[in-house]
């Protein structure tokens, strides 16, 4: 693959096919957790992380299904594998790197059933991309998770402040806004390197 | 039947490898903790609300533990939380004085029937921002109340209760002190810097934060502290000071008599017994009614 291609699958994943605002993966993290800006940050650098590794770990588990003629068990066995890595990775940070553990630690478990993980899996799967590129679209779709979220936040702590009528105060109003904000984002859906 | 079992077995196998990485991996990274925190943190109310200067119930009870902090900073719990802490580490725990916080501003904007102010601090001009005080504080000259000390009433304070124990009166926010904790996260946020600790139930506080000139004060509202001493005079116990012409009682002297109460001339000592309000049957609402 081309520097090209590799560049047009990254801005792919963080704009013009973004997960939750594009293809609607992932919602309700990105309805739970937007009320403020440093704990979507919080939020969204978990995702990052746990798509990133999701992506190469089951790119393995993939070769293996395939190899065996049991490809269609990809979505069964891929939730296993990300619940399985998330349990892992908390350990893990919990022993080895606390500082992180304590910032990230509380949207982890969050994460197991976040959608968007599951998707990033089966799009590396769909488009045969190789391992390399798998992590690199993990990696992407998470920051283009991490910028969906902190956008969101950022205009929900604002509208929070605002004067509004009351039936439309908290989830109605960020309903609404959250349209809003992929509706800009469809603005990217023409962009494209190629 | 064969792809069935091959399917049923591959997916077991996974199942069996993660569980057996799984139970691996929480032994090899066991991290071990003192069961001595689990008891700390059950013993604190769990409320989160930082009170303490930790962030969160667990952050202090971590704090502890280490010996970082001392036993007694929860002012949720109080002294029976504080006792049960010292047992667990073994220690002997001082009294918690329970504080309750107080908003130093008397400034509630009572109206008669024709919509003239009889009572409070005058508005300087209707503001349409953000129903936030530090947003409205922001605004140039000082907000939209005439008295640059006052409370602004938009009750961010109130948002930033976690045991709902503020509410916004006639356009001030007011303490529930039986609900109140303590904890002073309103006075985190008050961009006015109004709210302070104070013991529950006192007779006799001073609520004005004013430190203008007496004729600006009155300038800009009915009730606020104009520095004229009388309170100081009167007090047998030589509590009251004045300065910056505002009057401030120093509790470790102030005996709780009222008699400061009795002689402010803007009935702005509280004396809780004592109800200073106006007939509060008149109408009465934050910004005055629609036609003036």
């Amino acid at each position: 693959m081309t520097a090209n291609a590799i560049l047009g699958i990254i801005i792919a994943a963080l704009l013009s096919q973004n997960f939750i605002l594009v293809k609607f993966y992932g919602i309700c993290p990105f309805m739970g957790v937007s009320k403020k800006i440093d704990t979507a940050l919080g939020m969204g650098m978990a995702v990052t992380f746990v798509m990133a590794l999701a992506s190469a770990a089951c790119f393995v588990v993939n070769k293996l299904l395939v190899a065996l003629g049991l490809s269609y068990m990809q979505t069964v066995a891929f939730i296993l594998v990300i619940a399985s890595i998330v349990q892992v990775v908390e350990m893990f940070l919990k022993k080895a790197v606390p500082a992180l553990y304590k910032a990230l630690g509380v949207f982890l478990p969050l994460i197991t059933t976040n959608c968007a993980v599951l998707g990033v899996v089966l799009v590396n799967v769909q488009n045969n991309y190789n391992f390399l590129i798998s992590v690199i679209n993990g990696a992407a779709g998470g920051l283009g998770f991490t910028l969906a979220i902190v956008l969101f936040a950022s205009v929900r702590e604002r509208v929070d402040k605002a004067e509004s009528p009351e039936s439309f105060k908290g989830y109605p109003l960020a309903l609404i806004a959250a349209g809003f904000l992929a509706l800009a984002f469809m603005g990217f859906s023409g962009l494209s390197i190629s | 039947m064969g792809e069935i079992l091959i399917a049923v077995a591959i997916l077991g196998g996974l199942g069996v490898a993660f569980g057996a990485v799984l139970a691996a991996a929480s032994k090899v990274f066991y991290v071990e903790t003192d069961p001595r925190l689990d008891k700390l943190n059950e013993c604190l109310p769990g409320a989160n609300c930082g009170g303490c200067g930790y962030a969160g119930c667990a952050g202090y009870a971590e704090a502890v533990l280490k010996g970082e902090a001392p036993i007694g900073k929860c002012a949720s719990g109080g002294n029976e939380c504080a006792q049960a802490m010292a047992e667990i580490m073994g220690v002997e725990a001082g009294e918690v004085t329970r504080k309750v916080a107080l908003v130093r501003c008397s400034g509630e904007k009572i109206y008669d029937k024709d919509g003239n102010l009889v009572r409070g601090a005058k508005s300087k001009a209707t503001y349409e921002g953000f129903k936030d005080c530090v947003a409205a504080s922001k605004v140039g000259g000082n907000g939209p109340i005439s008295c640059k000390y006052g409370c602004l009433g938009f009750g961010t304070c109130v948002k930033a209760c976690k045991y709902d124990a503020i509410s916004v009166v006639n356009g001030v926010a007011k303490v529930n002190e039986d609900r109140c904790v303590g904890c002073l996260a309103c006075a985190a946020v008050c961009p006015r810097q109004l709210i302070v600790p104070v013991e529950p139930h006192r007779n006799v506080v001073i609520a004005c934060n004013s430190m203008a000139k007496g004729a600006v004060t009155t300038r800009g509202c009915t009730v606020g502290c104009i520095g004229c001493g009388l309170c100081k005079k009167i007090c047998p116990e030589g509590a009251i000071t004045v300065t910056n012409n505002l009057a401030v009682i120093d509790y470790s002297k102030c005996t709780n008599c009222g008699l400061c109460a009795t002689v402010c001339p803007k009935h702005l000592i509280k004396d809780s017994n004592v109800e200073n309000l106006p007939d509060p049957s008149v109408v009465v609402s934050m910004n005055g009614p629609a036609v003036k």
